[in-house]
């Protein structure tokens, strides 16, 4: 048992941190990224790419930095504490681990070089969070296949460069087989798009795919075997995401703490006043829970066994939206109106609390989940 | 990182776990899987069953039979007694009175009273709260009267656990009522029980139990030699006290047995057509605490981590009143999990409970069923005992917020 991080974590760490402190530390400057067209800052992604965070999660073999999951946990935490707006979970950790899982190495380069913006495009109307519900067919037609269909809530989709769809090659819309990973070029004919920012600040787009043909050589991880792969690697952005949430909660209460200490009112700072040093206290709770289980989630999202990694990741999921939800509600409450302006940072981590809930599965989708799971939660 | 335990931890954890499979008494297992009261007797032979071994007292000083064990040691050991379930160490002997003897008290009393305390030869009691002081145990009002070579002890506690087996009592009483601050004038007193004018009355909780009692002091004269450390510095030796407290007390061993137990009774009850543990509501709630349980385990692990770092004696980490709020609750939860369990068979109360001659009679519904319903009425004292979870509250706001 050690939860220590090594030299080398510390060190990435550190220099993540001091990235962020220059790229974040004023928060109109997050305002400012807001306004590029695919609400993201290009140079800060080629800065991203230059201190080689790009590569984080991929072997030396791939051209990576070798990290795995509490690397991956390190820069998200830091990143979540920034309120970061680039596609970083979206196309590195989610889109890459497809490439990693589905031996796509030879995409993997333009990511880690930051020439290439990939986006996993899997949700469709009424999919919901269920990686197995896919419609959207992919026929044969000779060496290619003809893509038809609107796949939604594209995260980094405006700015994507590949889309990687999970398309349907056999089977029924709900059937694990019969999903394929296919890497489509974003500007095949055929393919039309609309970027739109999402409530948190980051973006997202809905893509239209008009008798789209991709060859069959850009097929990833094997014909109609795309589920595993994605299941995998959406395990793996849940691992990520409930560290950014760690992060952006760390900050959050930080500030809410902070505030309460200079906030004057009755000729005294409101934080003398036990009921909300007592609430502060119920936040601190939940957030120490939640980064236990950010913890818990890396460490698991190795494991060989997909049941137990599932089902760790699950539970991990659960306990990072109930804090995410006390601890976003509890902080606009503790700062009354400010709180509730778009001017101030605290409200932005009560919206990107907020979306995360909502992302790859809520609370309640994988307290079901774990529910009826044989297995259970590991004891 | 890693949160798996080390070949040298797994090696230890199978040992304990051995040795309380060939060793624990069937019966007071038994009772303790039943959610039954375990006796005087129960205690005593698992204890010195445990001392003989040589962990009754890992954690004290190793010339008076500590193990020199880190805390994840400590840990591993007490959660195994309570998933066993196997009943702890007495933690009014070895967790409170112990430590403070042997770190504060005379040689004599350290030879007095150390081995038999381990061995449990003498069973002792907490005397600290008072009908007048309990969060604020410094407003106790208790005196001890120096008079020659003798304290006279006047004044009444309450909440003595298990008073009625208690052979001696560790008392704060007040010596000095002129101290400038209520903290000081306080001194750390050991009293024998049978001493003239002890009287202790027993306080029959909710759930029908009396493991609490008043004790009342009327001119009990104690020889001056049973004075530990220093007269007037006892509020410190009661505060040295509470830091020996805080190893396992999120009590997550029992949370996570009584979760098994419930699974186990949730396939034998029926719901409709199915288990009651097919029930996909029954499964969310249950999963639902599961979830928080593991969360408070990895924190609780960070806790032992950085008491690692530390080393033994360092201060309270203020973390620890973090598992002592969410163990609480949990351990409180999983007992309303067991009474979704029952259903109606929670309603019959055990007639044997008030009246001694019906102690024969048959139980009502499944055997099983007859301790939901006090368990969960006893175990809201988990939340108010050992620090009410607001006055943790208020020590977490201090020491780690800073407000």
């Amino acid at each position: 048992m050690d939860f220590d991080f090594t030299d080398d974590q510390k060190l990435l760490k550190e220099s993540v941190g001091k990235l962020m402190a220059s790229r974040y530390g004023d928060f109109e400057k997050r305002k400012g990224y807001q306004k590029y067209p695919n609400g993201y800052d290009p140079a800060v992604w080629a800065e991203y790419a230059e201190a080689g965070i790009l590569s984080l999660p991929f072997s030396e073999a791939q051209g990576g930095f070798g990290g795995g999951p509490v690397e991956t946990m390190i820069v998200m935490e830091e990143m979540g504490t920034a309120l970061a707006v680039e596609p970083y979970l979206a196309c590195v950790v989610l889109a890459g681990a497809i490439l990693k899982y589905g031996k796509a190495d030879h995409k993997i380069a333009d990511i880690v070089s930051g020439e290439a913006i990939i986006a996993l495009a899997n949700i469709e109307r009424g999919s919901r969070y269920d990686l197995n519900d896919v419609s959207m067919p992919a026929k044969l037609d000779g060496t290619e296949y003809v893509l038809e269909g609107e796949k939604s809530v594209v995260l980094g989709g405006g700015a994507a460069d590949y889309f990687i769809v999970a398309a349907r090659t056999s089977g029924n819309r709900r059937d694990v087989d019969g999903i394929t990973l296919l890497l489509v070029d974003a500007k095949s004919a055929g393919i039309s798009r609309r970027g739109y920012p999402t409530q948190d600040g980051q973006h997202a787009a809905e893509v239209s795919f008009g008798s789209v043909r991709v060859p069959v050589s850009n097929v990833i991880g094997g014909v109609g075997k795309g589920y595993a792969i994605l299941t995998r690697a959406v395990d793996e952005a849940i691992a990520g995401l409930c560290a950014e949430a760690v992060g952006a909660m760390d900050a959050l209460v930080k500030m809410t703490v902070e505030y309460l200490k200079t906030r004057k009112q009755f000729g005294v700072a409101i934080g003398s006043f036990q009921a909300l040093q007592h609430r502060s206290v119920d936040m601190l709770v939940m957030l120490e829970q939640a980064r236990s289980m950010a913890i818990y989630a890396a460490l698991c999202v190795d494991d060989a066994d997909e049941v137990a990694r599932g089902n760790a990741i699950s539970a991990a999921k659960v306990q990072i939206g109930r804090s995410a939800k006390f601890i976003g509600q509890q902080s606009v409450q503790l700062h009354g109106g400010i709180g509730v302006t778009m001017e101030y940072k605290a409200g932005h981590y009560f919206k990107r609390l907020t979306m995360i809930e909502q992302m790859f599965g809520d609370s309640d989708y994988h307290l079901r989940k774990l529910a009826a799971s044989v297995a259970g939660l590991a004891a | 990182m890693d949160l798996n335990l080390s070949a040298e931890e797994i090696t230890f954890r199978d040992e304990v776990r051995a040795f309380i499979a060939a060793e624990l008494s069937p019966e007071t297992r038994e009772k303790l899987v039943l959610g039954r009261e375990i006796g005087k007797h129960d205690f005593v032979e698992w204890q010195r069953k445990l001392n003989a071994k040589g962990w009754a007292v890992p954690h004290w000083p190793v010339e008076w039979g500590g193990q020199n064990w880190g805390p994840m040691q400590e840990y591993i050991f007490l959660d195994e007694l309570q998933q066993a379930p196997a009943p702890s160490p007495l933690q009014f002997n070895c967790s409170m009175v112990g430590p403070v003897i042997a770190t504060f008290g005379t040689e004599e009393q350290k030879k007095k009273f150390l081995p038999a305390t381990a061995n449990l030869d003498i069973w002792w009691c907490q005397g600290f709260s008072e009908p007048g002081a309990g969060s604020d145990l410094a407003g106790l009002k208790t005196t001890a009267r120096r008079e020659g070579d003798f304290y006279i002890i006047n004044g009444q506690k309450t909440w003595t656990t298990l008073a009625q087996y208690a052979d001696w009592i560790f008392v704060l009483a007040r010596t000095n009522p002129q101290a400038e601050k209520k903290q000081q004038g306080i001194s750390f007193i050991l009293v024998d029980m049978k001493t003239p004018g002890v009287t202790v009355r027993p306080i029959q909780l909710i759930d029908g139990g009396r493991e609490v009692n008043e004790v009342w002091f009327d001119e009990v004269k104690v020889p001056a030699e049973n004075l530990v450390g220093q007269e007037n510095r006892g509020w410190d030796y009661a505060k040295y006290l509470l830091t020996n407290e805080r190893m396992g007390i999120a009590r997550i061993g029992v949370s996570k047995q009584r979760i098994r137990r419930i699974k186990e009774l949730a396939k034998i009850e029926r719901y409709g057509d199915t288990q009651l543990l097919d029930q996909p509501w029954f499964r969310e709630k249950l999963v639902s605490v599961e979830i928080e349980l593991k969360a408070l385990e990895i924190t609780q692990l960070r806790v032992l981590a950085e008491a690692r770092k530390r080393g033994r004696h360092g201060e309270v980490d203020p973390n620890s009143s973090i598992l002592k709020i969410k163990g609480s609750e949990l351990q409180q939860v999983t007992t309303e999990l067991m009474m979704d369990v029952m259903g109606p068979y929670v309603l019959p109360f055990a007639a044997s409970m008030d009246d001694e001659d019906r102690t024969n009679e048959p139980p009502i519904g499944p055997d099983y069923a007859a301790s939901a319903g006090p368990t969960y009425f006893n175990s809201r004292k988990i939340s108010i005992y050992g620090g009410s979870n607001e006055i943790q509250r208020n020590i977490i706001a201090k020491a780690i917020l800073g407000f």
